[in-house]
């Protein structure tokens, strides 16, 4: 719902990562880490992400999205795994403190000048 | 050619946030973020925690919401300090980020309060992602919504320090299982604290004050 939002970071950031000493730059792609349990929509990130960059260094850019997965880790035992379903409990000790180690990013890791 | 950036895309909003929380920890200032979807009974489970800790405790509110001061006016009533961010007139933000805290938290007023509630625009998505300097959460759902909803928008309710089932009062007239409910957000968030409780009439409402009291 707020991926134009985010869009307009990524723009932002992407922007202020490109050299000054360039002259007219081309950004062939933008390399992305979504996590999967982050609220962001990789089809609803793109189309806004296309909007925004018309006549900017940033047209036509692809934006790569790797999806991080879920995984968890429970404090009590140390069983650490990947979670398929939103069922976060420890399947070994049912109530063990459990933390989320990855899949929540929206990073952005790098991106890709057109040669 | 490769550029190196590694960047939360949201940086922005967490750099923000822990200003906040840097602009709070120094008013001596809990803060809790409140998180539901529409309907659920946010208001008035506030008005009835803030008829209940008032005047020993001093509680302000902020109170996000796309359009009408309808929530800040109802609040208002009880006699504690209420500010209201409109988001958009016709369709703005789906949540509230840190900067529109920072502006109404100074609008407010922070320096006599013990406690700052931000009562988040109705949404079980958005608002989960963005944090606002806040010390806790509390995500309401009632029982007039499904029981599965914490599976539904599980990173509302994994993020989510406490809950609360709200509108129990209800229950004998609706096929809302409530073990089932509570069950499903333990299962996203093992150990999180849950208050089954009727703001309307009450009932259950002392385990949560004492939590929230606990907290300060």
């Amino acid at each position: 719902m707020h991926e134009m939002g985010i869009a307009q970071e990524l723009v932002r950031i992407a922007l202020e990562a490109l050299p000054q000493d360039l002259k007219d730059p081309k950004v062939a792609s933008l390399n992305l880490r979504i996590g999967k349990l982050s609220s962001v929509v990789p089809h609803s990130l793109t189309f806004c992400f296309e909007i925004i960059t018309k006549d900017t260094p940033l047209e036509h850019a692809r934006l790569n999205i790797e999806t991080v997965p879920v995984v968890i880790r429970c404090d009590t035992c140390g069983r650490q795994w990947e979670a398929e379903t939103p069922v976060f409990r420890c399947p070994d000790c049912e109530l063990g403190q459990v933390r989320l180690i990855s899949g929540r990013e929206i990073d952005i890791d790098s991106l890709t000048l057109l040669d | 050619m490769e550029i190196k950036i590694r960047k939360n895309i949201l940086e922005k909003n967490l750099t923000e946030a822990e200003k906040n929380r840097h602009f709070f920890r120094e008013k001596n200032l809990f803060v809790l973020n409140m998180m539901s979807s529409p309907g659920s009974g946010k208001t008035q489970t506030l008005c009835r925690t803030l008829e209940q800790l008032m005047p020993d405790i001093q509680v302000g509110v902020i109170v996000g919401d796309i359009c009408t001061t309808n929530d800040a006016d109802r609040l208002a009533e009880t006699g504690a300090k209420v500010t209201q961010i409109n988001t958009d007139q016709f369709g703005g933000d789906c949540h509230l980020s840190a900067p529109m805290i920072d502006t109404a938290a100074r609008k407010l007023g922070c320096d006599d309060l013990d406690l700052l509630i931000v009562e988040n625009i109705g949404n079980l998505v958005c608002p989960a992602e963005f944090d606002i300097g806040e010390n806790a959460r509390v995500v309401v759902l009632s029982v007039t919504e499904g029981e599965d909803k914490p599976l539904k928008y599980p990173l509302m309710f994994q993020v989510s320090d406490a809950a609360i089932l709200n509108k129990v009062d209800l229950l004998p007239y609706l096929d809302f299982d409530a073990p089932l409910a509570v069950e499903n957000m333990k299962k996203v968030h093992p150990g999180m604290p849950v208050f089954e409780l009727s703001a309307k009439t009450g009932q259950g409402f002392d385990p949560w004050l004492t939590w929230l009291r606990q907290q300060l």
